[in-house]
């Protein structure tokens, strides 16, 4: 297969493990931020191979994982209204609310749809006109366009039964907050390649200088992630703390200037709630003032106070890479992807839902006994 | 009844319990389909026979050794690209006694129809009926209608329900798996799940990929001759990995598998890239699992290989001593596990 396989080569990832590890000379903690990234690496078994110096921490890159549960209670109790549609990709319909997830106030008679588009959930606003049709928008800078585009057009076309129930949240103040964290580890990141197509990387020059922190823009395939890797050691390991492209077949430093003009035009930076992080200002993306008849926010004001975490899951040390998923008491235990805590065990690119489908239940046979 | 078995059986005290209602995940054959027959059928049924959990039934009536199943059909929407719902219906029961070592014979179907259903449509699928119970040597002796109002039913739901021979000296069950076995796929898999998807509204991509639906008895006549093949498993829902893990746990061994050496089409492999899939995990209609005697691994991949639905069987895996666990080992020769799925596959986000 064109453009997959030939970022999957043995030999080439052998040859970059073995350059890594002639590289390294003393412990380093890397963190790649995306979830994707990290559903490669452990999924391949990668982190397994690198020189026992070389310390990969998961970031807080998963939309489904960072979404706060406030935010999903209030996604099921509109797709539990008489009169309207919650449309949503598939992963989210998973995740737990405080009292259930959106598969089961399905069953219980909420209208939930699993969507693959943002344009098929206005498809179906235009065809049933009398209902009002929500699209659950989460996800960073890489799907953010899309749904900008869908409520312009729904805009543009008069379709006033769409809406859009916003949670983006952006990168760059994420690893901020990581690196302001008290007893933060990260040392050097491995950006994410899709994020950055849209964005580009100059938002993450001023925080490679900041805190001294090598920023590499890095693939999903195994090849991309090695040499991710391997620049980001290199880097360390000389004292530089620069921001390099990796992913240079899809990444440019400006990254897509149309998509982001859409961004702006649609889009404005808001403070947002990370589930596991608290708030971090200027971390997410809200409707503008032009487009508030299309806010589920708006026409759909919360009710009732906000639901808490369970105190169970370590979801938000998991995202900041203060803990490993392997490490949490309820992992593979009272966590599992059939009865999740947290939103992490829920999307594959999830850090403890990757780590768990990888079978990194090494506690399996202790919990069977 | 299939999705039967686990990996292994976590019970944990769920935050969030299923609760009174049936939620879509407990038909995706994965780990909820399991719990669902374990909790609620089973203990209600009770029988021996039942609680094998194999694809049919083998009861004795007499002196003859019957092989016995039934199965429904919903999938959505009714005709896919390389089949239709038919055709599906037929090839999977005459497969699920196949799995039993058994000839298929005779069979019944019912049909729940929605009202409006295009009458046109309904002709095509009994059709394509027809013509796999041709192809398979079932007769269809006996059915039943239903029509229920439009909206209670999405088209056209069938069920059909099969009986055949077992002949004697036939020694097939998922408990036989033993160290030093050998896994045998006798296709490329994956194909018919992303055939399907490649139609469903909301994705609708162009792929190069037919359903496989095709009746494997005369692949496991074949293979039986040639060999002592110990397990059969129609790989349907859930896919190879969750009938391996099925396997594994029923038998209590170790089974890895090799990445490299599972065969998938390209068209195949590309969809799921794209919707996040692992083809381990999509539905197949005509690709069964078979383990197979070390000594026999030859003749029954040639034996397989002999006839059209395996003409591109390959030697997947190999059996160890326990604990009860599937793992596949990648390119990089570093092993993970392939564990029975909680609900269906999600295709991801980004």
């Amino acid at each position: 297969m064109r453009y997959v396989d030939e970022y999957r080569d043995t030999r080439i990832a052998r040859a970059l493990l073995a350059d890594i590890a002639a590289t390294v000379t003393r412990p380093w903690t890397i963190m790649e931020v995306c979830g994707g990234q990290t559903h490669t690496l452990i999924r391949q078994g990668i982190d397994q191979l690198l020189p026992a110096e070389v310390d990969l921490v998961h970031g807080p890159g998963c939309p489904v994982c960072v979404t706060p549960l406030a935010v999903i209670d209030r996604a099921i109790a509109i797709a539990k209204r008489p009169g309207t549609i919650l449309c949503s990709f598939g992963d989210m319909l998973r995740v737990p609310g405080s009292k259930e997830d959106l598969f089961q106030a399905r069953a219980a008679g909420a209208d939930a749809r699993v969507v693959y588009s943002p344009m098929d959930a206005l498809a179906i606003a235009r065809r049933e006109p009398d209902k009002i049709v929500v699209f659950f928008a989460v996800g960073f800078e890489t799907t953010a366009p899309a749904n900008a585009m869908a409520v312009r057009q729904a805009k543009a076309l008069g379709v006033e039964n769409f809406a859009l129930l916003v949670a983006h949240v952006l990168v760059p103040p994420a690893m901020l907050a990581v690196l302001a964290a008290p007893g933060n580890r990260v040392q050097g990141f491995l950006a994410p390649g899709h994020v950055c197509t849209i964005a580009g990387w100059t938002e993450y020059e001023p925080i490679a200088g900041a805190f001294h922190v090598p920023i590499v823009v890095t693939g999903f395939e195994p090849l991309d992630l090695l040499e991710g890797i391997r620049m980001v050691v290199e880097q360390l390991e000389s004292g530089r703390a620069e921001v390099e492209n990796q992913y240079v077949r899809s990444v440019q430093r400006a990254g897509n200037l149309p998509a982001q003009q859409v961004l702006a035009e649609v889009f404005e930076p808001c403070d947002r709630a990370w589930r596991g992080l608290g708030v971090i200002p200027a971390s997410g993306l809200r409707l503008r003032e032009a487009y508030r008849a299309h806010d589920a926010e708006v026409l759909f004001p919360a009710q009732g106070p906000e639901a808490e975490e369970s105190e169970r899951c370590i979801a938000g040390q998991v995202l900041i890479g203060r803990a490993k998923p392997d490490q949490c008491p309820a992992f593979g235990t009272e966590c599992s992807p059939e009865h999740p805590l947290g939103a992490p065990m829920v999307s594959p690119e999830g850090a403890c839902a990757a780590y768990f489908l990888a079978g990194r239940t090494r506690r399996v046979e202790e919990v069977r006994t | 009844m299939t999705g039967a078995g686990e990996a292994f059986a976590l019970q944990c005290p769920a935050p969030l319990p299923p609760g009174g209602s049936v939620l879509i995940g407990h038909g995706s054959g994965g780990k909820l389909t399991a719990e669902l027959i374990r909790t609620v059928f089973v203990p209600a049924f009770g029988g021996r026979e039942l609680a094998k959990l194999g694809d049919a039934a083998v009861v004795e009536m007499g002196a003859l050794c019957v092989a016995f199943t039934t199965d429904s059909f919903v999938v959505d929407p009714p005709e896919f690209p390389g089949s239709d719902i038919g055709a599906l219906a037929v090839n999977g029961t005459v497969n699920d006694l196949a799995m039993m070592g058994a000839t298929p014979l005779y069979m019944a179907t019912a049909f729940i129809l929605e009202e409006g259903f295009p009458m046109d449509t309904l002709r095509r699928i009994v059709a394509s009926m027809a013509d796999a119970a041709r192809t398979a040597g079932v007769e269809l002796v006996t059915g039943d209608t239903k029509v229920v109002e439009r909206g209670s039913g999405d088209g056209v739901f069938i069920t059909t329900s099969g009986i055949g021979l077992v002949p004697p000296g036939v020694l097939i069950g998922p408990d036989r798996a033993r160290p030093g076995d050998v896994v045998l796929v006798s296709g490329p898999i994956g194909s018919h799940g992303v055939a399907v998807m490649s139609r469903r509204a909301g994705i609708g991509f162009d792929a190069d990929v037919a359903s496989d639906t095709a009746p494997l008895t005369g692949l496991v006549q074949a293979m039986l001759a040639a060999g002592d093949v110990r397990c059969l498993r129609d790989a349907t829902r859930g896919g190879v990995a969750s009938v391996l893990n099925e396997l594994a746990e029923a038998s209590g061994v170790s089974i890895t598998v090799r990445d490299e050496d599972l065969p998938v089409l390209e068209p195949v492999r590309a969809a799921c890239e794209m919707l996040g899939l692992d083809p381990v995990y999509v539905a197949n209609e005509g690709v069964c699992v078979a383990i197979v005697a070390p000594g026999d691994a030859g003749s029954v991949l040639a034996a397989a290989r002999s006839v059209p639905a395996g003409a591109r069987a390959e030697i997947v895996g190999v059996v160890e001593a326990g604990p009860a666990r599937v793992r596949m080992e990648t390119g990089l020769g570093v092993t993970r596990s392939l564990i029975m799925l909680a609900g269906g596959q999600l295709p991801r986000i980004c």
